[in-house]
């Protein structure tokens, strides 16, 4: 199978087949990522740039690597040393690092919509590293791809989602991807983080506190409350917050017998997650991170026009 | 040069006739009105057969950007680009640079419209000094220089007390006072509507609750003052249910709408379309309803475009970098005769809230077809077939969202105090 799209902006623009056959690959390129020469030659010649207008360490790290170990030559691009500081425009930006001829250009940017803007506008490959509150694809599949290795699957799992969805495209990605693959959200927060018309979305529920969403659940996914988003009028303090949205081992309890816990990280320890349940032995964390730079490769190597790897 | 004009269905609401009828002007008035007209010597004829005659559409909500933000629109663009949409008159906001908050800025656009403008402008001066909201501006000067009204469009007058002391004041000086309702803190860093449609493209969401709760401010300020007030654009049920209410018990308040809130959903911004951000925004299929509904039975008064024109660099940009408006003048009219196409409205109410009603609400001598009335009348194709394409549009600026949208009905002839301002093709 063939991959068609010049560019991942979203799981919502993918088909289940298209989703199945990015984690396949990723699967797939776990044998490089334990061998002792973690490098193959597949995208040998090939320039990324990975753009970043907001902070981030883990995403572009992890697309950084993924890079390298497929052997593209990277370039990145921050906010802080870009051009973005002098009042150039996003199209003119992009309009520049064409000009260099890059392959592939990972970008994340604050405002949603930026990559569909950016992608309009360039030939080349663009891949969405997370645009403000719209999708965080690479984010969706790397928590797919954790959940298929522990339960072999992805349909018909129940995950909870819980904290600030509004602000949150990691919810989206996830509600786009699995209600593609056949499972069911149950989102909790405070309904002044939950957008309307989310359970429109996909296959989600809106539930009326934590414990129902989490009861009986396969996936406990925690986001992160992000004071600097939230502002002052969302909550009052972390401390209630922590208290009614927080996962301890006790509501933990409430989901099924070795239910994962997930978070897109980086964690608040002691407010979204207690340390107990972050590196309890449920925890998946880690994990994720290991899979983001698996299928951080596949999205490289496909939209690169690679057919299914079987290096 | 007098004129003829013959054959047309002659449409107007002021003297309630809707009859196969031709009108003479002489010397640019309307000199007679009637069956068979004999045109005198030197007459040009204007042959409307198959078209609607009417008094001149008025728009009275335009931003034409001149003086200081020439680089979107002129006078002289914005007044083409009117008389291309088959309006006669239009009535300018004052968020130019400067603002229009005093009689030498009023002068200015009076003067250079007469003479270089192609229709009839009424400027609108600021409520406030600089459109600032902290202190009244001098709308005696300003009426006397030739305000027609005084608005801060653009922004509320935030301040509540103000707002009152507005309406009492203006209403000393007998102008009148259009508000842009808007409660800015329920907006925050809002860029569309919110609601599914901003769920789903994870954009900041404006509620209907930051115009409701704006609208009822000031109608209840207006009838504590018992002052006449205008309210710019609406665009929610919430609205449309808050005003019928206050006319029901005679408070004097009367509103517009744009024809993109009758025509567009919030879905227009999927793809996020810069030229589908507006202020307010696009609702959703039940606002647009009740839009509908609130012309009909006659809570909307006018139909007015908020032509908003901006730069190609001003909206060529992300979505939440993007400024708000969109133009409207030449798509107006057949946006509009799209709701009597549809059952909506009939012609002679659909005439009524781009003629008689705007200039009744401000004070014009303007939208009648009287006798010894000026001469502005819209001849009107309804069945013209066009396409919207950007490079053909008079406007400066093509910040428009029904650009590669197929059109049916337009202006025919535009005609100013009997000049024919504009013709078709």
């Amino acid at each position: 199978m063939q991959f068609k799209h010049k560019d991942i902006i979203g799981l919502q623009d993918l088909t289940k087949e298209e989703i199945q056959l990015l984690l396949d690959t990723a699967e797939n390129m776990r044998e490089i990522n334990d061998r002792e020469i973690k490098k193959v030659p597949t995208l040998r010649g090939k320039t990324v740039v990975n753009l970043f207008f907001e902070a981030s360490t883990r995403t572009r790290t992890s697309f950084e690597i993924a890079a390298k170990r497929l052997s593209a030559d990277t370039v990145n691009i921050t906010a802080s040393s870009s051009s973005v500081t002098k009042g150039e425009t996003l199209s003119d930006t992009a309009r520049n690092i064409l000009a260099m001829k890059p392959d592939i250009i990972v970008m994340r940017h604050a405002v949603s919509g930026s990559h569909h803007y950016l992608a309009q506008r360039v030939s080349c490959s663009v891949i969405n590293a997370g645009d403000g509150a719209h999708e965080h694809p690479s984010q969706g599949l790397l928590d797919m791809l954790t959940m298929r290795q522990k339960f072999g699957r992805l349909d018909g799992l129940k995950v909870a989602i819980v904290g600030d969805i509004t602000h949150s495209r990691v919810a989206r990605s996830n509600i786009f991807g699995l209600t593609r693959m056949g499972s069911q959200i149950f989102l909790a927060g405070p309904p002044t983080m939950m957008p309307p018309g989310i359970e429109r979305l996909g296959n989600v529920t809106v539930c009326k506190d934590m414990r129902e969403a989490v009861e009986g659940a396969d996936v406990v996914m925690m986001l992160r409350i992000q004071l600097e988003r939230q502002g002052k009028t969302l909550l009052p303090t972390l401390r209630e917050y922590s208290r009614y949205y927080g996962l301890n081992p006790a509501v933990l309890k409430l989901a099924r017998p070795g239910a994962m816990v997930m978070h897109p990280g980086p964690i608040n320890r002691g407010v979204e997650l207690s340390s107990y349940v972050a590196d309890g032995d449920q925890s998946w964390i880690l994990q994720q991170v290991e899979n983001g730079v698996l299928v951080r490769m596949a999205m490289l190597y496909h939209v690169s026009g690679g057919e299914l790897a079987t290096e | 040069m007098n004129l003829l004009i013959k054959g047309g269905r002659v449409i107007d609401p002021s003297q309630n006739i809707d009859d196969l009828l031709d009108i003479l002007i002489v010397d640019g008035k309307i000199a007679d009105l009637g069956k068979n007209l004999k045109a005198p010597a030197g007459a040009e004829t204007v042959d409307a057969a198959g078209c609607l005659v009417t008094p001149g559409l008025i728009d009275m909500h335009v931003h034409l950007r001149d003086p200081g933000l020439e680089y979107k629109e002129d006078i002289v663009t914005g007044t083409r680009a009117a008389a291309a949409g088959g309006f006669t008159s239009v009535c300018c906001m004052p968020n130019t640079k400067p603002v229009n908050d005093n009689k030498a800025v009023t002068s200015y656009i009076i003067n250079k419209a007469k003479a270089e403008g192609l229709v009839n402008v009424f400027p609108i001066g600021a409520i406030t000094q600089g459109s600032k909201g902290e202190s009244l501006a001098e709308m005696g000067d300003m009426k006397e220089a030739g305000c027609v009204a005084v608005s801060d469009d653009g922004r509320p007058v935030v301040n509540a007390e103000l707002m009152r002391r507005a309406l009492e004041y203006a209403k000393g000086m007998g102008i009148m006072v259009i508000t842009h309702s808007e409660e800015l803190s329920l907006v925050g860093e809002g860029v569309m509507n919110e609601g599914f449609t901003s769920t789903e493209l994870g954009l900041k969401g404006i509620p209907w609750a930051a115009e409701d709760v704006a609208v009822a401010r000031d109608v209840y300020l207006a009838e504590l003052t018992d002052s006449p007030l205008h309210i710019a654009h609406i665009s929610t049920t919430g609205s449309v249910r808050i005003i019928r209410n206050a006319k029901a018990r005679g408070v004097k308040v009367t509103c517009e709408t744009a024809p993109h809130y009758f025509s567009l959903t919030d879905d227009a911004v999927r793809g996020y379309d810069t030229n589908a951000k507006m202020n307010p925004p696009l609702r959703i299929a039940e606002d647009v309803a009740a839009i509908k509904a609130g012309l009909a039975d006659g809570t909307i008064d006018a139909i007015a475009t908020d032509h908003a024109p901006h730069h190609l660099d001003e909206k060529d940009v992300e979505f939440n970098a993007a400024l708000n408006g969109i133009i409207g003048l030449e798509t107006s009219l057949p946006l509009s005769l799209q709701l009597v196409a549809d059952g909506e409205l009939d012609f002679k109410v659909l005439v009524e809230k781009m003629t008689c009603n705007p200039s009744k609400i401000l004070g014009l001598d303007r939208g009648t077809l009287k006798k010894g009335a000026v001469a502005d009348v819209t001849v009107i194709d309804p069945e013209a077939d066009w396409k919207v394409e950007a490079e053909k549009l008079e406007a400066k600026s093509k910040n428009s969202p029904f650009i590669g949208w197929s059109m049916k009905g337009g202006a025919k002839y535009t005609i100013v105090g009997g000049k024919v301002v504009y013709k078709r093709g």
